[in-house]
């Protein structure tokens, strides 16, 4: 049932290839046709040289003309075949990872937070390039698979009915033998998968932490378990390699049965003047080909099989809601004010955990916001409100006097800045990178934010300066200077509002400072919410939002607070004090 | 790859005999077609029914005999390449268990990973192959060849046009598309690349309004790799047609050439027939040929990383295996320092550099300094993880290089910086420190390190399962097990690498407390990006930039080094920097 309905999305797929699909379609049948017509030429030519003396030149001749243009036919059908399969393959492909894709971009950022990077991409990757696999070559194969098998028993048929039967008798043997040694070898492979996870997990433990290993002269007792499963997999793996490998040999000793039979079996037909050696001939070339997509199907069935598993989960993504659009009358916010108001918001990410309560605030332009509070307090929860990368369950968001979900979502976003904990750079070069939120950026306006973000100096002295390529994972540049590009990536577009949210752990002396200069330089005259993990930073904040289980529990400046001698005076001494 | 095949020694037998079995098989297929000929020409030729079953139970005959030959084989190359991938394997994580820190950083552990089981598997398919095919499919090219011209010379020489052209295509096909796959797979990463980058980033793109513009570079790669795709597959979708072609051309030429050669009496009928049979055998076993080289290709590149690994030697060595704590010299400090310079493998500059310091018995010494300073690096000497440049590192007087890896390392329980545990019981973890630790030295050392509550609110305690990489703990759970795990051993020197980093102010204060109440006189060496971590210590090494930029108490620090004043300005308040 889901099979059929995973099934009825695939055909939607290729439907706009659906004319080369009946070309390809044609071509597979005249290519079987043609292939299968060879052997009968073949065979009528073997029957015009029977002796000496008695060949039949001028028929001969004939078949040998009607041989080449049937095998120039088959090879001229089979190659455009191939190519239209090719084709239509890659496109189907490529549109579904660019469906898959522009999808990612439309999910809700709650989807994106709940699985694992690992988990979109082999959607997007291996399952695409499985299906295309599995699915079209697949279907190809059956198509002319069971094209050959029909084809081949007409034209036995047409020769010889005797024989034709014979062949059809003998054929599921062949089957069966397969489908017996597979049931029985299937036990093998179990176990021989099972303990080569085990191998894999103890490798990827002990070789993955192979400094604890030594830290802990643990090398003798680690080589003591390894030897042990891999003894282990040897004796499970000689029988599922041995086992798996009879399937082929059997089910050619079954064949070559058929074969024999045919052979001898039209040998006396043959005597009797029932058909002649060169048919008898086709014949035996048939027994060859008539079997072999029998053996190849039931391959085929499985791979199809799990093709549209993997169109499953593709599907699955794709058919995840997409984020709530923007209203149809959504305003663009064209110049913020820097204002901002909180009206008894509430929040949760699953709704039998409450997170948020009825939060309500008033920030001014240009005040400087200070979120502090325990881990998980819900500090980051708030820039996922503020940035609508969730939308409140309760109450309302103001930005410059509008409710946000009047807003268009990327007019919304663009009033503010954004310097997150986690330094996200795109592949590319620093230029680029810098100019991330605008593209058009002359060389000059990138320079200038650079400088800014006290960037400049260290660039400068990257080889390539602002073209230096950043690697994918960022390894040619600290974490540090990370931080500092993505400053200047904010400071290029000067938005009126900030959300900063700090370092939670110290990098090297220097360019820390630089780093909260860069800060400081970015929040003068912007209104900023800033998570802050530093003393100096909630020191100067106009209001410091004290949270703790969802609930802004005080708020204040830091002296008013620490007079005060409540949750945030303990806070503070031990998260930034000594006690 | 042949430096691999001596993995292959134990199985000597078995690697003569699967391919001799493969071609004893092979040498009965290439005898059916000739016993198909004696059929058509003797049996139907004159009638001769009882010769007809003789020649269907020599058919039989074959078969069987092939099967078991077949069998045979399979049975042996199945026992060699499984003996082969574990000799491998074995070797190779031995191997591994030797290497030294540096070698480890250059090659790096993921990649150490996917060698001993990827690769090895792949080599081992190779193997498998190689010793099954590798003969079999030349051989009946070779033999069908040979076959042909017993049967009639002049006709046979078509044989020998047609098999090089088929293997000319074959080989035209195979060199033409690999370049364009590896552009393939370059691009195939490009897109993968894409994606992962844009769920990670996927607050960055959007808080840019950026999705358009990332969606259109995803579809442009896209487009570029399906254009690429529809090249290489323009030129393998020519594979099929090309070879079938040659070979029913050939077949036309023994039609052709037979007729004349029967005509004059040279060929029967039925020899006719096998020589078709034998063409069409041909093509099958080079088109088998061709698939072993693409497998071949893989196994020899798995092959090379494998070289690479096995060809990269631990660059520190044992001088002993004795114990030399009876040498320990009186009085002499337990961790010394002496003018130390170390540099990375990969490195340029010195991440360490004249580094001097003393540590006596039972003093606690604190580490602070930014990322990248050298903190880690200065207790990875202590253990002789790496060895250094210039200078010396003494533990009791004696020089690091003189123990015995595994005396040293006993002497110095190692907290690393990720908390890592692995899979089995608490108990099991435990002992990594002790192999022979009673449940008693256990209890005590999850006591002092702050553990014991947690466990023993555990149903089952001790026997908790932990699941790969802790995953079912949280990371101050996991930090606080990795501590005790050094302590089971209670070792002389014990060192905290930043691994406090996860546990509150009120656990780490009370770790730090409960480590100073230990019987003996441990020395402690405490990492930390925290000021109030060590402010406690008997001696605080500040370093910057791999230079100790001071040494002393707090207090002394804090008069004489500006680096330490402002790391801890920038930490504590000026009360508390105050307080002493």
């Amino acid at each position: 049932m889901k099979q059929k309905e995973t099934l009825k999305k695939v055909l939607r797929l290729v439907k706009p290839y659906k004319l080369r699909l009946a070309g390809m379609l044609l071509l597979a049948v005249i290519t079987v046709a043609l292939t299968l017509y060879t052997p009968i030429l073949i065979g009528e030519g073997v029957d015009q040289i029977v002796g000496p003396g008695e060949i039949h030149m001028g028929r001969l001749t004939e078949v040998l003309i009607l041989l080449a243009l049937a095998v120039a036919g088959t090879a001229v059908s089979q190659w455009l075949m191939n190519l239209l399969t090719n084709q239509i393959t890659y496109q189907v492909v490529e549109d579904l990872r660019d469906k898959a894709f522009r999808h990612l971009q439309e999910v809700p950022l709650s989807y994106i937070d709940r699985h694992q990077p690992g988990d979109i991409l082999s959607r997007i990757v291996t399952d695409v390039s499985q299906f295309s696999d599995g699915l079209l070559m697949g279907f190809t194969q059956l198509f002319t698979g069971v094209l050959t098998i029909l084809g081949t028993i007409l034209f036995m048929m047409s020769i010889s009915v005797k024989i034709s039967l014979l062949v059809i008798v003998l054929t599921p043997v062949s089957l069966f033998v397969a489908s017996f040694i597979a049931a029985r070898t299937y036990h093998m492979f179990r176990v021989q998968s099972e303990t080569r996870a085990e191998m894999t997990s103890l490798v990827e433990e002990l070789v993955g932490n192979q400094k604890v290993v030594q830290a802990f002269s643990y090398e003798d007792r680690a080589m003591e378990r390894f030897r042990r499963v891999n003894e282990k997999l040897r004796v499970c793996g000689i029988k599922a390699l041995f086992f798996s490998s009879i399937t082929n040999p059997s089910t050619r000793f079954v064949n070559g049965l058929v074969y024999t039979g045919v052979g001898v079996f039209g040998a006396f037909i043959a005597i009797g003047g029932g058909i002649t050696v060169g048919q008898l001939t086709s014949f035996l070339n048939y027994a060859n080909q008539y079997t072999k997509p029998f053996n190849e199907i039931s391959g085929v069935v499985t791979e199809l099989e799990n093709a549209l598993a993997c169109a499953k989960r593709i599907f699955d993504f794709i058919e995840t809601p997409a984020q709530t659009p923007d209203k149809e009358d959504a305003g663009e916010l064209q110049e913020a004010d820097g204002s901002l108001a909180l009206s008894k918001i509430s929040f949760s990410y699953q709704p039998e955990v409450s997170l948020l309560k009825d939060i309500s605030l008033d920030v001014k332009p240009g005040q400087r916001i200070a979120i502090v509070g325990p881990t998980g307090c819900g500090k980051t929860t708030l820039i996922n409100l503020l940035m609508r990368f969730y939308d409140v369950d309760k109450g309302q968001i103001f930005v410059s006097g509008f409710p946000v979900e009047n807003l268009t979502r990327d007019s919304l976003r663009r009033s503010f800045g954004m310097v997150l904990q986690e330094t996200w750079l795109k592949s590319g070069t620093i230029r680029e990178n810098i100019a991330y939120g605008k593209p058009d950026a002359s060389l000059e306006e990138v320079i200038e934010a650079a400088k800014q973000a006290h960037a400049h100096s260290f660039i400068k002295r990257m080889p390539k300066g602002y073209d230096t390529v950043i690697a994918e994972d960022g390894g040619n540049i600290s974490q540090g200077q990370k931080q500092l590009l993505c400053i200047a990536r904010v400071m290029l577009l000067r938005p009126k509002m900030l959300i900063l949210d700090e370092a939670t752990s110290s990098i090297d002396t220097r360019t820390e400072r630089k780093v909260q200069q860069a800060f400081e330089k970015l929040m003068e005259g912007r209104t900023s919410f800033i998570v802050a993990h530093r003393l100096s930073t909630i020191q100067e904040a106009d209001r410091i939002l004290v949270m703790k289980d969802g609930n802004i529990i005080e708020q204040g400046k830091h002296e008013e607070l620490l007079a005060r001698k409540g949750f945030y005076a303990k806070l503070y001494e031990s998260q930034f004090a000594v006690s | 790859m042949r430096k691999l095949l001596r993995y292959l020694k134990g199985y000597r037998k078995e690697s003569v005999l699967a391919p001799l079995f493969k071609m004893l098989e092979a040498t009965f297929e290439l005898i059916v077609p000739l016993v198909v000929t004696q059929i058509i020409d003797v049996g139907i030729g004159t009638g001769n029914t009882p010769y007809i079953w003789k020649m269907c139970g020599v058919m039989v005959l074959l078969g069987v005999v092939g099967l078991v030959c077949s069998l045979t084989a399979q049975y042996f190359s199945a026992r060699a390449a499984m003996g082969f991938s574990t000799a491998l394997r074995e070797d190779l994580f031995a191997h591994i268990n030797r290497l030294s820190y540096r070698e480890l950083d250059i090659l790096g552990t993921p990649t150490l990973v996917t060698r001993i089981t990827n690769d090895v598997n792949q080599a081992q398919t190779g193997v498998n192959l190689v010793l099954r095919l590798f003969l079999r499919s030349p051989f009946l090219v070779v033999g069908a060849v040979i076959m042909a011209f017993t049967i009639d010379a002049k006709t046979a020489v078509l044989f020998l046009i047609a098999v090089p052209l088929i293997s000319l295509v074959i080989y035209w096909i195979m060199k033409s598309t690999v370049p364009i796959y590896k552009q393939v797979q370059k691009l195939l990463d490009r897109i993968s690349l894409l994606t992962r980058e844009n769920h990670v980033g996927a607050r960055v793109v959007r808080a840019f309004c950026r999705q358009e513009e990332e969606t259109e570079d995803f579809s442009r790669e896209n487009e570029e790799y399906t254009r690429i795709q529809i090249e290489a597959g323009k030129i393998s979708a020519l594979l099929n047609p090309a070879t079938c072609v040659i070979m029913n051309l050939a077949i036309m030429g023994i039609l052709w050439v037979g007729s004349r050669q029967v005509d004059s009496g040279a060929l029967t009928q039925g020899e006719v027939v096998a020589l078709v049979n034998y063409m069409t055998q041909i093509l099958l076993a080079l088109l088998a040929l061709a698939n072993l080289i693409v497998a071949v290709t893989k196994a020899t590149a798995s092959g090379i990383r494998l070289n690479e690994v096995f060809d990269t030697y631990p660059s520190l060595t044992e001088t002993t295996a004795e114990t030399l704590s009876d040498r320990r010299k009186k009085g002499s400090p337990r961790v010394e320092f002496q003018d130390v310079t170390f540099t990375y493998a990969n490195g340029q500059e010195p991440a360490l550099s004249h580094i001097d310091f003393r540590a006596r018995p039972g003093e606690t010494i604190g580490i602070i300094g930014g990322t990248g300073c050298g903190k880690s690096t200065l207790v990875h000497l202590i253990p002789r993880f790496y060895d250094v440049n210039q200078g010396k590192v003494l533990v009791d007087g004696i020089p690091a290089e003189e123990y015995s890896f595994k005396e040293l390392r006993t002497k110095a329980g190692m907290v690393p910086q990720h908390a890592v545990l692995f899979k089995g019981t608490i108990r099991d973890n435990m002992k990594w420190g002790k192999e022979d630790a009673t449940e008693e030295e256990i209890w005590k050392a999850l006591e002092t390190a702050q553990a014991r509550e947690f466990v023993e609110a555990k149903p089952e305690k001790l026997d908790t399962m932990i699941s790969q990489g802790g995953t079912n703990l949280s990371g101050g759970q996991r930090q606080r097990l990795t501590i005790a795990r050094a302590l089971v051993g209670n070792p002389e020197i014990l060192i905290l690498d930043d691994s406090a980093s996860a546990l509150d102010f009120a656990t780490d204060a009370a770790l730090r407390r409960a480590v100073s109440r230990l019987e003996g006189e441990m020395t402690v060496f405490i990492v930390s990006q925290r000021a109030a971590s060590i402010r406690q210590a008997d001696q605080i090494l500040v370093l910057d930039d791999g230079k100790l930029q001071g040494k002393g108490t707090h207090k002394e620090l804090m008069e004489n080094c500006p680096v330490y004043r402002e790391i801890c300005l920038s930490q504590l308040s000026e009360k508390e920097v105050n307080r002493s």
